[in-house]
């Protein structure tokens, strides 16, 4: 006599269901889920559904080790694919910019708050060690970007330093691309060393501050003060910030390590590490804007009065944007 | 029966519950996969990176377009790349990259939740901590530690190389940047349906209760094992060697040549039992277990 075990008669009942999954699958791997016709589109959730449930049945009641593997790879494939992220990139670049990066900015405003303060407490210090001895300049500022300038150099060539050179104006869009990638790259790693605990985060912050102190100072010291602010304002509104929110998200990313609270440590550090990911982004997109205006607009423009302009707006336009973007409508 | 023939043991298995409330076991990449993944992205990258550059010195070899505006592309494509190769094509290929894509295996959400796009941000943008600055670390030490002394640099340098490595020291072979954004690296799963053995059986064999209650569900699925094996070398030997063994166990007389037949017939024979006491709630995982 030939018995056809229940398990058999299962599957012989489910398989067409299957086969039909198996194949939105393959096209939908092969060649993108936007392929997919829109009756295939409908009845790939309903198929997902049905092969999970076909799953728990299976691994109740039969033994075919071939079943369960394959029910449990093809659940798994459509698993994925039905809750994968779809979006096309640059669709979703929209609405990043719009609503979600402005949202966790101010979801982070603690970690901006003690960022700026950060800087501010770098910027502070740095100026009144090096007004009290100038030769302490060398100490805060890397000779790479102190470009030779120091208590050592010449009011004139300080002053000069302020204004276009002349060999240098021919090369502004590559000069501002490099400064761009260079300060990206910074603001990244500073966000990534939150890993590390926030510490270093914290202290590419203040560092960055004393260096801008002890410029400030330096150009002081010779009764340049206005016409060195007007240089660094324009682009340091923008360039700073971006600082400021990539520091922000390391020093998040290092409280969720350190003080998780009540949160699991695992579960709060990737919760709050997307998050801070978010910020990141967005600063990126500031350090490129920042870059454009130091490469480009700093050495066309030399007018005190225009350059304090540009800061002054940059500094409203930012400031709107991201305390009042994506605000209305609907939650993040 | 022969070892070679039993189960392969699994590889390490991430568990996901999907929302629907069903747990699913899902193959954590080896750690090999992974290196290979990554090698082949780096070059990947590399080959893009020249693919972008190329046209643009040749641009300005014939000078249509100034020297300025070259290398400013130049710089900004390098970025670029660098920057957010992995990220377009995780989210354009849900959690895959090209080197991922060759490896089959992917990223996806520990939590068993969509892989959203914060999660790929935030899993590729620390790389620059684990992959960029060690490399910039061991390649040219003086970029990474302006006037450090030596100590410290080969301090810094094993530091930062034990970010890196990370994976190899947890389980589900998690970097910094899956541990940050909450992901895993997954086997990219796929598995082939045979026939159901258990409909093979011909009636030419009788088991009785005491029979089929030698062996549990272990040695059923490595029985399964031998039978699927059909056209692998050695599989005739296999199953002489498996009849055998088990006629011994029985008690059973058979005929040389109809190996294949009682195999088949004890199979689907051993299934129904053990099913049917599964249906009851009684799962005998292997013949060491009681009745």
């Amino acid at each position: 006599m030939t018995v056809v075990l229940k398990s058999a008669a299962f599957r012989a009942e489910r398989e067409g269901s299957w086969r039909e999954l198996e194949r939105i699958l393959a096209t939908a791997q092969r060649r993108g889920i936007r392929s997919l016709l829109p009756q295939e589109l409908s009845r790939l959730p309903v198929l997902y559904r049905a092969a999970l449930s076909s799953l728990s049945v299976a691994r109740a009641t039969s033994l075919d080790k071939n079943l369960l593997e394959y029910l449990e790879s093809l659940s798994s494939r459509a698993y994925l694919a039905v809750y994968a992220a779809h979006r096309h990139p640059l669709e979703a670049l929209a609405e990043f910019f719009l609503r979600r990066f402005p949202r966790a900015v101010r979801a982070h405003w603690p970690h901006l708050a003690l960022a700026f303060s950060l800087l501010l407490a770098g910027l502070w210090t740095g100026f009144a060690l090096t007004r009290a001895d100038p030769d302490r300049f060398y100490a805060f500022v890397n000779p790479f970007l102190s470009q030779g300038r120091g208590p050592a150099s010449t009011t004139e060539s300080l002053r000069e330093v302020l204004y276009a050179q002349e060999d240098a104006a021919k090369m502004l869009k590559s000069f501002a691309m490099f400064l761009f990638s260079n300060n990206a790259r910074v603001g990244i790693t500073a966000f990534a060393l939150g890993f590390v605990g926030a510490v270093p985060s914290a202290l590419l912050l203040f560092g960055t501050g004393l260096m801008m102190g002890a410029f400030g100072a330096l150009y002081a010291s010779r009764g340049l003060s206005v016409e060195f602010w007007a240089w660094v304002l324009p682009h340091g509104v923008t360039e700073l910030s971006a600082v400021a929110l990539c520091g922000a998200a390391g020093m998040a990313l290092g409280q969720a390590l350190l003080f998780p609270g009540r949160e699991e440590r695992r579960a709060g550090l990737s919760r709050r590490g997307r998050e801070a990911a978010v910020v990141v982004l967005g600063a990126v997109a500031l350090f490129f804007l920042a870059g454009l205006v130091e490469g480009i607009f700093r050495q066309l423009v030399h007018a005190v009065p225009v350059r304090y302009a540009v800061a002054g707006v940059s500094s409203l336009l930012l400031g709107a944007y991201l305390f009042g973007a994506g605000r209305a409508g609907g939650r993040t | 029966m022969s070892p070679s023939l039993a189960a392969e043991p699994a590889g390490r298995a991430h568990e996901v519950v999907t929302p629907e409330g069903v747990p699913l076991r899902l193959e954590v990449a080896a750690a090999g996969d992974r290196v290979g993944a990554l090698l082949l992205d780096l070059l990947f990258i590399l080959l893009l990176t020249a693919g972008l550059l190329l046209p643009l010195v040749a641009l300005a070899m014939v000078s249509v377009v100034g020297v300025d505006l070259v290398l400013a592309a130049a710089v900004l494509a390098v970025f670029l790349v660098r920057t957010f190769y992995f990220v377009w094509f995780e989210l354009a290929w849900q959690g895959q990259t090209p080197g991922k894509r060759r490896l089959g295996i992917r990223a996806v959400d520990a939590q068993g939740g969509p892989l959203s796009a914060e999660a790929i941000l935030a899993r590729n943008l620390t790389r620059e901590l684990e992959l960029f600055l060690p490399m910039i670390a061991l390649f040219a030490p003086g970029a990474a530690f302006p006037g450090a002394p030596g100590w410290l640099a080969l301090l810094s340098l094993g530091w930062m190389l034990a970010f890196g490595f990370l994976p190899l020291f947890n389980r589900d072979r998690l970097r910094v940047g899956d541990l940050v954004a909450g992901t895993v690296v997954i086997r990219a799963p796929a598995a082939v349906l045979l026939e159901d053995l258990s409909i093979r059986a011909r009636a030419a064999h009788e088991f009785t209760e005491a029979q089929l209650d030698v062996y549990g569900v272990f040695e059923l699925q490595v029985l399964e094992g031998v039978l699927r094996g059909a056209g692998q070398p050695g599989h005739d030997e296999a199953v002489r060697t498996v009849a055998e063994k088990i006629r011994e166990k029985l008690g059973v007389e058979g005929a040389a040549g109809d190996d294949q037949a009682f195999l088949e017939a004890f199979y689907a024979a051993l299934r129904g039992r053990l099913e049917k006491r599964l249906l009851f709630g009684r799962r005998r995982r292997s013949k060491h277990d009681r009745l």
